[in-house]
């Protein structure tokens, strides 16, 4: 049994309370555990999913023109939803188990938000084989290469939508591939159809943040990431300075990408359209990847925000301005810190005259 | 013969030197142009350093790299004409690569540590040997990234059409640079540090 060490003991420690405790004194003085962290992360995910399976569900009965009842959408989408998480934990887990076993080490909890957030951000009809090779490359390149959970440099959840972007783009670009089972529907995005003169293909505000518009499993409904973001925020499990930071820079971003007309959608807009807010909340401010000094936070926010609005409005090939944004700025994220330390470390040393 | 065999796995340019990685992502998205590069550079890499070890005696140690990158671009335009007559649409594929065999930094690097100081045989075959070791990965990178990429080999489609429409779709982040990296990544990986 000593074989399989590692995935016994994950099973251990998941399913029950482990026997082993520290007796005498310890430093920890918080009850708060990488289990916990992610157990939080994962409720506040669920406000965005539950409406995420209803949104499915209400995308797909309005494409085909069946009837849009609360329980039969929850109920498609729930389907929808099921095979692609079980593919997700089962393809990710199993690497993560082996890796562990050839290192001989215990498997970390980090797969367990990686894989709740993967299937909330991929297109739900995408190919269930394609979610198992995006997620094992992922946690292989974006993870294990560089020694498992915490030494990441890159959000997995991200790479693993970001390689199904580049590698099978047909899969996860256009308007189609956003309502589930509905081949009738082509065409560009929201966002493609107004820079390129049809601004009454533009969802209204209420829309976008409502969220009754196409698009991945969590992201559409604004209202529910907010309540999220309520939650990480509370907990402190996120930080508010990265969040708050993004808003402020995608803002401003937009309001001279609108003063300037190089992109006619109005500012608020902007931050309500794709992925913005549920990067913002759920993928910026993994603890892994952002930057970790106070100060640096903000710079990393602001450049998030930024650069997300950017990509989104001068490239138009590259729709997906904030799943890119993020991935930039975690990659960013370290020089940034770097250099805050290092102004800290001279600014200590003036007023030490040394 | 075995002294000469160590730029095939232990002393490999790309593996272990990580030199020329640059034309290396750029001439494998098919196996093709691969082989031709890796066939170019050997011929050039195996060439100039035969020539430059029949000079070594009388080159001014002070002109040595200008006169190490004249032999070299001479084999090099040889090489650009002879694709351009006789293989012209593999010589446009591999385009401007082929006259940047020129900046590879394994000619001027065998140039500068063996061809200098060794007898032009041994010379010579240092030049075969290392460039057979530069297209020994760049043929295996390139056998995957056109096997997964495109679904074919040598232009011959190998993935078979009931693939496709059972749902099978060719990787496209394969074709695109960032991937071959990745692949010497994985080679370099498996490889390992042993020294055989």
């Amino acid at each position: 049994m000593r074989k399989f060490n590692a995935l016994l003991d994950a099973m251990d420690t998941f399913l029950r309370t482990p026997a082993t405790v520290t007796d005498g004194r310890c430093h920890v003085r918080d009850a708060v555990d990488m289990k916990r962290i992610m157990i939080t992360v994962m409720i506040a995910l669920c406000p965005a999913l539950l409406f995420g399976w209803w949104n499915v569900g209400y995308q797909h009965f309005l494409a085909i023109g069946g009837e849009t009842a609360l329980w039969p959408c929850l109920w498609y989408g729930f389907l929808k939803w099921l095979p692609l998480v079980i593919v997700t934990y089962v393809s990710g887990l199993g690497v993560e188990v082996l890796f562990a076993q050839i290192r001989k080490e215990e498997v970390a909890e980090g797969f367990f938000v990686t894989g709740f957030l993967i299937p909330m951000i991929m297109p739900p009809d995408v190919p269930l084989w394609i979610v198992a090779v995006a997620t094992i490359f992922a946690v292989i390149f974006g993870k294990e290469v560089f020694g498992g959970t915490g030494y990441n440099f890159l959000n997995p959840a991200l790479l693993a939508r970001a390689f199904v972007f580049f590698a099978y783009p047909s899969v996860i670009s256009g308007d189609k591939v956003w309502i589930s089972g509905a081949d009738a529907v082509t065409g560009a995005t929201p966002l493609a159809l107004v820079m390129n003169g049809h601004p009454e293909a533009m969802p209204s505000t209420w829309e976008l943040f409502f969220g009754t518009i196409p698009g991945c499993i969590g992201e559409t409904c604004k209202i529910a990431i907010l309540i999220g973001a309520a939650i990480l925020i509370f907990t402190q499990v996120a930080d508010w300075r990265i969040m708050l930071s993004v808003f402020v820079g995608g803002y401003a971003t937009a309001v001279v990408c609108q003063l300037t007309g190089l992109c006619p959608v109005a500012a608020h807009d902007q931050l309500l359209m794709g992925g913005f807010m549920f990067g913002a909340v759920f993928m910026a401010t993994d603890p892994v990847t952002a930057a970790h000094t106070r100060n640096g936070k903000y710079f990393y926010g602001l450049l998030i925000g930024i650069l997300a609005i950017l990509i989104r409005t001068l490239n138009k090939g590259y729709p997906e301005g904030m799943m890119l944004a993020i991935l930039l700025m975690n990659i960013f994220a370290p020089l940034i810190d770097w250099c805050i330390v290092q102004n800290h470390i001279k600014r200590r040393r003036k007023t030490l005259d040394l | 013969m075995k002294k000469y065999l160590g730029p095939l796995s232990k002393d490999n340019p790309i593996l272990v030197q990580t030199l020329g990685v640059c034309s290396a992502l750029a001439v494998t998205a098919q196996l093709k142009p691969a082989v031709v590069m890796a066939l170019s550079v050997t011929v050039v890499c195996a060439c100039s350093n035969f020539i430059i070890s029949l000079m070594r005696n009388t080159i001014p140690p002070r002109i040595r790299i200008i006169v190490q990158l004249l032999v070299v671009s001479f084999f090099v335009i040889l090489v650009d004409l002879l694709l351009q007559s006789y293989l012209y649409d593999v010589s446009k594929m591999l385009s401007v690569f082929v006259g940047l065999i020129i900046t590879n930094c394994i000619i001027m690097g065998r140039l500068e540590a063996f061809a200098l100081s060794h007898k032009p045989f041994p010379s010579f075959m240092d030049g075969v040997m290392n460039g057979l070791g530069y297209g020994l990965v760049l043929v295996v990178v390139a056998f995957f990234r056109e096997l997964l990429g495109s679904g074919t080999l040598w232009n011959h489609q190998v993935v078979p059409d009931s693939w496709y429409a059972a749902g099978y779709l060719n990787n496209g982040l394969m074709i695109l640079p960032p991937m071959a990296l990745i692949l010497i990544g994985v080679i370099i990986w498996a490889k390992g540090p042993r020294a055989v």
